[in-house]
């Protein structure tokens, strides 16, 4: 397996307050990497920081990029980090409304990331917005229709078409199934594993929820006051946790 | 092919007064390949707990395992998704799926988790749930509604659907009839005759005498007897 992602001591600070401290961990190609805590413990904070939406206070984010082999992120140039986030990296928002453009239609959602990423003929970018729509189980004829006229759990499902459809290798994801209802999230907990095994995807993933996290993600860190407490395998941290505050969470599940 | 030295384990209970509980002490256990070993012990020694360790799922105190040449309480968590990928299967007593996803893709997922074509995993995912007695009917459903029996049974077969070199079996016989009770076994016999090391508890005790080569009880292990 190849190192994909390698992070070390990354570090944010809001003012006085901590974001995130000292936050290390490596991923590999195919691996996902699950991301717990409560609201507040610094998660969120940490995934805005990996995909460059969150300036840093400390830390290396080194990325095995498809050129030049492993750099550093966080000091690379703006066209250059630019480049990365159009073709090698995706995020996937809890609110699909982030991550979509309201008014394109769904066809025309999909097909923007490939234009930015170069492609100009017409027909093939719609072919292929309309094959990641087929994957992500949206029927064809609703291609032409805007997401607002699209359910919650369609419109997260476009967001994720849209993200993968230009074959991103890491993928951020910040609570994916958040706010949907429970039937809609198992089709798309369903959907994301297997888009992970078959594009060989690496994912870093952000939730409050371990059931989610327990069907989805291989390893498994948490973070408390904006540090990682506790990490590895995620059955292992769940069902044998030894910080106080793992044990904690596992306890509280209903 | 399975080999625990010196195996210790507690449970620290930070949120319950910081009470710690002693399930295993200098816990020794050797498995050759083709070998089964039965776990036994009344309810509560710690036949599960030494399972779980061994799988990876819990966290030893101290003592070694070795799994295949791999020791599984020094290795990084992605060298025991590995072993586990190709070496190690484990059966455990639930069932734990994906809602929505369809039995026999339940059951085929340990093969193309290790790159196998789709077409092969879904034939030898069909060849195992017809041997347990899955109706046809119900490979296409998800197995969460099925009967506790059936459950079982779909567990059997993940377990099954490659031929890992090592075995862990959590009461694979319990809640099953006579006649699956009876392919289960045969199952059992193919993988240790294929040299597969296994590891199994069993309450049946007929099916314990039939496929185990050797039985250990664990209360041996327990930190009461061991002072």
């Amino acid at each position: 397996m190849t190192l994909l992602l390698s992070v070390q001591g990354l570090t944010k600070r809001y003012g006085a307050r901590i974001g995130c401290t000292n936050v290390s961990f490596d991923l590999y190609r195919g691996e996902v990497m699950g991301v717990v805590g409560e609201s507040g413990s610094g998660k969120s904070t940490l995934l805005n920081c990996l995909a460059g939406y969150l300036s840093t206070d400390g830390g290396t984010v080194l990325f095995d990029t498809r050129a030049e082999g492993l750099k550093d992120m966080l000091t690379m140039s703006e066209p250059e980090r630019r480049q990365l986030a159009r073709t090698d990296c995706a995020f996937v928002h809890q609110h699909a409304r982030d991550g979509l453009r309201m008014g394109v239609s769904a066809g025309g959602n999909v097909g923007e990331r490939l234009m930015a990423g170069g492609a100009r003929h017409y027909g093939q970018i719609r072919a292929s917005a309309i094959d990641w729509l087929g994957r992500v189980e949206i029927d064809e004829n609703r291609v032409n229709d805007r997401p607002t006229t699209y359910s919650g759990g369609m419109q997260q499902r476009l967001q994720i078409a849209r993200n993968l459809v230009n074959g991103p290798r890491l993928i951020f994801m910040d609570e994916p199934t958040g706010g949907l209802d429970v039937s809609v999230q198992a089709r798309l907990l369903d959907l994301l594993r297997k888009l992970v095994r078959d594009l060989h995807l690496s994912a870093v993933v952000v939730t409050h929820d371990l059931s989610v996290i327990r069907l989805l993600s291989d390893r498994l860190m948490v973070m408390k006051s904006g540090e990682v407490v506790e990490a590895g395998l995620t059955d292992q941290v769940l069902d044998d946790p030894q910080h106080p505050h793992t044990q904690l969470l596992v306890s509280s599940v209903l | 092919m399975i080999e625990v030295k010196n195996l210790s384990k507690a449970f620290t209970l930070h949120n319950q007064g910081g009470a710690m509980i002693e399930v295993l002490c200098n816990a020794h256990l050797f498995v050759a390949p083709g070998e089964c070993v039965a776990l036994v012990g009344a309810s509560g020694t710690g036949k599960s707990t030494l399972m779980r360790i061994i799988y990876g799922n819990y966290l030893a105190l101290s003592g070694t395992i070795r799994v295949g040449g791999v020791d599984v309480t020094r290795v990084t968590p992605r060298e025991i998704l590995a072993l586990r990928r190709e070496i190690l299967g484990y059966v455990s007593q639930f069932l734990r799926v994906v809602p929505r996803v369809p039995t026999i893709e339940v059951v085929a997922e340990p093969l193309l988790a290790l790159g196998v074509n789709h077409e092969v995993a879904r034939t030898r995912a069909a060849m195992l749930l017809e041997n347990l007695n899955i109706p046809q009917t119900l490979w296409n459903l998800s197995p969460t509604t099925f009967s506790g029996g059936e459950q079982q049974r779909v567990n059997i077969a993940r377990g099954f659907a490659h031929s890992y070199p090592a075995l862990l079996l959590d009461e694979p016989t319990a809640s099953l009839d006579s006649r699956n009770r009876e392919v289960v076994l045969r199952l059992i016999e193919a993988a240790k005759t294929r040299g597969a090391a296994v590891i199994g508890i069993f309450h049946d005790e007929a099916a314990r005498t039939r496929v185990c080569d050797r039985e250990l009880n664990v209360s041996r292990f327990s930190p009461q007897t061991a002072l």
